[in-house]
């Protein structure tokens, strides 16, 4: 019941997506021109800065994470669907992993450019390790999306939802970020850090875990209005 | 409680008052000199913020799972007791830095966690002030997350070496600083009386809110 | 904020010591140049606690007295305005 519950939601988010489309273009556009501009920030000499590759892949995660975020519970609002799905005789919390898988779902998106883009941009060795690359991302996702989605549903109602978003989130989620950042760096250095690399994304599983589990436990009682 | 409130506000001025010949009286340290004495308003000023958060933090789920009210004034205050505690630990911190270790600042563990939970407690304050309806089920939420936060954030940051002085130093201050840890431990105690004192006046502002709120409902009807 | 948080996660990219002080220096080691003079510093920091300390005690009396007129405030009308019975 809980796993129907939340593949029905999430093919309801993926469905209306891949007909407008609206959020998936823009948050990569986003997402994009957060590289840019903070490439021209951190390019001296025509040569990037070292190690600025993980940092900057990572700040545009968080950014464009954070967009999407607030424009997905935005449709929610608008179409006033959100009430709907809370007053479905369904389990909240499996409410809540649709709603996250949906948007780890985008962010992966987003990530599949952004890792060749920064590869590009930056000369970066992405690709040098891609299954620990691609564990470290899928972990450092989920513990962002896991707060931000909860934050963002429980925002919903509230008038400074845009601002109040990421001043509650970001702090939160800066270990992942630091993860997230040390890790990318440990696999771009030369040779590939192995042990710091698979280090981080422990650390990134156990955030994982605690977070969402802390998420699931309090989706309910947050949610009653 | 309001009768402890006399008294404890005579204990804590006398205290404080106190502690400077306690704190001129105590031994130099070693390699820092006259600065290391910040130490003595630094350190307990850090515990007085801890165990806000930590008050926070339980009244916050006590709050969201119980529902309350008195849990959620408990929160409430806390959490801004603790953004005044946090405060006076940023500032102390690194005016001791500049003199001890010549920068104001270093991305170290504690340095970089005291801030975050400083930030994290600061969000709470901006979300029951400006949240909206049902912003103190999300300030909860914000306690208690940020709560969970504390170890993952010293973790992860602790990777680098660190110039801060380390934990050891304050359980063994009694054996390798005798001299130290008499005007240490009475700080502490006159700041974790002043914060039981500042959460009493707190708690009282918000009942007395409450009752406002009460008053105001009713005459509407 | 933001720009805050981007800049430190840049800056923990590059690891790079800041210049001048990679270590922690003993005060007795550092040219004189380098030297502050302690007492400013530790009489401005304890000034701040208590000037911190006592100003977050007057605004919680401010603000309970000003909760108190107002509840007085309504009381006197609410009993003023039942008097006409």
């Amino acid at each position: 019941m809980f796993a129907r519950v939340a593949w029905l939601v999430l093919r309801k988010d993926i469905a209306i997506e891949v007909r407008s489309r609206e959020i998936l273009y823009t948050t990569l556009f986003f997402a994009v021109s957060c590289v840019l501009v903070f490439s021209f920030s951190f390019v001296r000499e025509g040569r990037a800065v070292p190690d600025a590759a993980a940092g900057i892949l990572w700040i545009a995660i968080a950014f464009a994470g954070t967009l999407a975020l607030g424009r997905t519970f935005e449709r929610e609002r608008y179409g006033e669907t959100l009430r709907a799905l809370l007053l479905a005789p369904a389990p909240r919390p499996a409410i809540y992993v649709g709603k996250l898988l949906g948007i780890v779902a985008l962010l992966g998106v987003a990530e599949l450019l952004l890792v060749p883009l920064i590869a590009v941009l930056f000369q970066a060795e992405l690709f040098d390790r891609p299954l620990l690359l691609i564990a470290l991302l899928s972990t450092g996702t989920l513990g962002f999306a896991s707060v931000g989605t909860l934050f963002a549903a429980m925002l919903v109602r509230a008038r400074t939802r845009d601002v109040l978003l990421p001043i509650l989130l970001y702090p939160i989620t800066v270990p992942v970020m630091i993860a997230g950042v040390r890790g990318t760096s440990a696999l771009l250095a030369t040779p590939p850090d192995e042990p710091s690399a698979i280090m981080w994304i422990a650390m990134l599983a156990c955030f994982d875990v605690v977070f969402v589990t802390l998420a699931l436990w309090t989706f309910e009682p947050l949610m009653i209005e | 409680m309001r009768r402890i409130f006399t008294p404890l506000t005579i204990v804590v001025a006398i205290m404080f008052a106190c502690s400077p010949i306690l704190i001129a009286g105590a031994p130099y340290e070693s390699t820092m000199g006259l600065i290391q004495k910040i130490f003595y308003y630094h350190v307990p000023s850090w515990f007085a913020m801890f165990t806000g958060v930590f008050t926070c933090g339980i009244a916050s789920i006590v709050y969201l799972f119980r529902g309350r009210p008195d849990a959620d004034r408990v929160a409430a205050s806390a959490a801004e007791i603790a953004v005044v505690f946090g405060l006076i630990g940023l500032v102390t911190g690194p005016m001791w830095a500049r003199k001890a270790w010549g920068v104001w600042w270093q991305w170290d563990a504690k340095l970089t966690m005291a801030l975050l939970v400083e930030m994290i407690f600061v969000g709470y304050l901006l979300v029951r002030k400006y949240g909206g309806p049902g912003s103190d089920k999300l300030a909860a939420a914000v306690a208690i997350f940020g709560m969970a936060n504390v170890p993952f954030v010293y973790e992860s940051v602790n990777i680098w070496r660190t110039v801060h002085p380390k934990t050891s130093v304050v359980p063994e201050l009694a054996r390798t600083a005798p001299g130290m840890a008499g005007p240490f431990w009475f700080c502490v105690l006159a700041f974790m009386l002043l914060f039981a004192l500042l959460l009493t006046a707190r708690i009282d502002l918000e009942r007395r809110r409450a009752a406002l709120d009460a008053l105001y409902l009713a005459e509407e009807d | 904020m933001l720009t805050a948080i981007a800049s430190f996660l840049l800056l923990l990219a590059v690891q790079q010591p800041p210049p001048g002080q990679g270590e922690f220096v003993p005060i007795s080691q550092l040219p004189p140049g380098d030297r502050l003079p302690a007492a400013p510093l530790l009489i401005a920091a304890y000034a701040f606690v208590w000037v911190a300390l006592l100003v977050y005690l007057w605004s919680i009396w401010r603000r309970i007295t000003k909760v108190e007129a107002e509840m007085h405030a309504l009381e006197r009308r609410s009993t003023s305005g039942s008097r006409p019975r």
